[in-house]
């Protein structure tokens, strides 16, 4: 099965630039790293900051050389040589073990750009970016910035956050690693093992920071969802990390992405499922995620990954049957049985609603104990409408006098008028 | 709550579809406790076999003939008091095949001195 999840080149300079950036940044520094030890992240930055500088004024000058990404490749090659001839970092800074007796100069310099090279360091830094050293916000913000090649303003855009905030946070999470000294190196199978739920974890919290991030900007969403499906199928590429968990993460991943161009209007709002238009559903992902969720289908283990690809898998069956809310009603009572989450546990009750009818939903609702949520008002809103619009519209109010992000106040308000007009 | 009832004589045992809606019952059942986040612990899958130690050492297979109700399983919550979870147990679909819930408080060890 081929990677599939490649970027579209605009052939104008900037555009090409960025899309290059967001490509190729995250691999020499990946390279550079697991060559020269996480120490180095910052010279390892630094070299390829100048590459693109480098290729933005020569580019412009002498036009856009054949094979841009190779093109980086030499100058950034280059670039680590003068640097580490300059700072004569072979005496100062390289670790013992180089130290110890081993030729000096052009030849040690080589630095490995082939394929396999890239995706072994890739694998190696996304074991190092999750290492519990450092917590989950960061871990997420280290993700975005050193896998993927966001800057710090998009990533603070997607957070709604002010820029200094995730810069001291990334700068943090870097100086861990560097005083844990973790090694940039490719996980072996204890690592694995005792990893690889941190690792799943940051890559699920990634793509849904792009799937249900509050913020307007559509494109970064869907570019960080991509990421996260870039770097899940790097684990699943590789033999050692390739398991049915990482399967069913990248399963769900592709469900849901495959409605990304339906759920959200040319203004950024949402657009709820019920009301979206289906043939903007990509049919091809949805196919993809059915594959992954047979390549899932192994082992003696249920991950909440395998329910939740579950639950997705139905919900791109688009007509309501009672066997499919049947379906997702028992998923969502093994996942809740799992794990307990408040979405969960709505969402369980929205199903139970579907699969076996609103008033047993209203009573099962009413023991939730979520009152301060506004989407616990939304469901009610939901399960009343129809029955007591009064009580709908009263609870939807309610929902109003709780939310805060503007895309679910607008999703709340477009509800009462609903009602109000039927 | 442990939940108790005889899986051993034959004539009170469920049919093949009586025991698939009970099983979804339970599903039912427990994803509702654990959606009002009561559950204090994961859930465990029982073995219906098992060992019995007796006083003289020596050791028995379960099920256990002698006992007829044996334990089927258990679950572990959070709640304020017996009518609470006397009010829980009431949707435990055990009760109609003849099972019993029996209900009781568990104290940290540092509460027992």
């Amino acid at each position: 099965m081929p990677c599939i999840f490649t970027w579209h080149f605009f052939m104008d300079n900037n555009g090409l630039l960025q899309q290059l950036f967001r490509s190729e940044y995250n691999k020499i520094v990946s390279v550079l790293c697991h060559r020269f030890g996480i120490k180095h992240i910052e010279n390892a930055e630094d070299i390829v900051s100048e590459t693109f500088l480098a290729a933005s004024e020569h580019w412009e000058l002498r036009g856009i050389p054949e094979n841009p990404a190779a093109w980086l490749f030499t100058v950034a090659k280059n670039k680590t040589r003068n640097l580490l001839k300059r700072h004569s970092l072979f005496e100062q800074k390289l670790t013992p073990e180089f130290k110890a007796g081993q030729p000096l100069y052009e030849d040690m310099v080589e630095i490995d750009l082939s394929e396999k090279n890239i995706s072994d360091s890739q694998l190696a830094m996304i074991f190092v970016v999750c290492d519990p050293v450092n917590s989950v916000d960061v871990q997420v913000a280290l993700a975005l910035n050193l896998l993927c090649g966001f800057d710090i303003q998009e990533i603070a855009d997607a957070f709604l956050s002010g820029r200094e905030v995730i810069y001291k946070r990334i700068q943090r999470g870097k100086l861990k690693l560097k005083e844990a000294g973790i090694k940039v190196e490719p996980p072996g199978k204890q690592q694995i093992a005792d990893r690889k739920k941190a690792v799943l974890t940051t890559l699920y919290l990634l793509f849904s920071e792009g799937y249900y991030s509050a913020s307007q900007h559509v494109t970064l969403r869907k570019d960080f969802c991509q990421e996260a499906m870039r770097l899940a199928y790097l684990l699943v590429s590789h033999e050692r990390t390739n398991g049915p968990e990482v399967n069913a993460l990248l399963s769900l991943m592709c469900f849901h992405a495959s409605r990304f161009e339906a759920r959200t209007n040319e203004q950024g709002e949402l657009i709820l499922y019920q009301d979206q238009d289906e043939s903007l559903w990509d049919m091809a992902l949805v196919e993809k995620g059915a594959y992954f969720l047979g390549q899932a289908a192994s082992g003696e283990q249920l991950s909440k990954y395998h329910l939740e690809a579950g639950i997705a898998y139905w919900h791109t069956q688009k007509q309501d049957t009672r066997e499919k809310w049947e379906n997702i009603l028992q998923l969502y009572n093994q996942l809740l049985i799992l794990e307990y989450s408040p979405v969960a546990a709505l969402n369980r009750t929205f199903a139970l609603g579907k699969a076996r009818g609103n008033e047993e939903a209203i009573a099962e609702a009413e023991k939730l104990g979520l009152t301060d949520n506004h989407f616990y008002h939304t469901l009610l809103g939901h399960l009343y409408t129809g029955m007591d619009n009064d009580l709908a519209i009263a609870h939807f109010k309610k929902a109003l006098g709780i939310a805060r992000s503007n895309n679910d106040r607008q999703l709340i308000l477009k509800n009462i008028k609903a009602v109000t007009s039927r | 709550m442990i939940f108790r009832r005889d899986f051993v004589t034959p004539e009170v045992q469920p049919s093949e579809a009586q025991y698939k809606k009970h099983i979804l019952q339970w599903q039912d059942w427990l994803g509702s406790l654990a959606a009002q986040n009561k559950l204090s612990r994961p859930l465990q899958r029982w073995d219906s076999g098992g060992r019995v130690l007796k006083p003289d050492h020596s050791v028995t297979d379960g099920p256990y003939a002698e006992i007829k109700e044996s334990i089927g399983g258990l679950v572990i919550i959070k709640a304020d008091s017996y009518d609470e979870v006397v009010e829980i147990a009431r949707g435990c679909p055990i009760l109609s095949v003849g099972g019993t819930v029996e209900i009781r408080q568990g104290f940290q060890a540092l509460d027992l001195v």
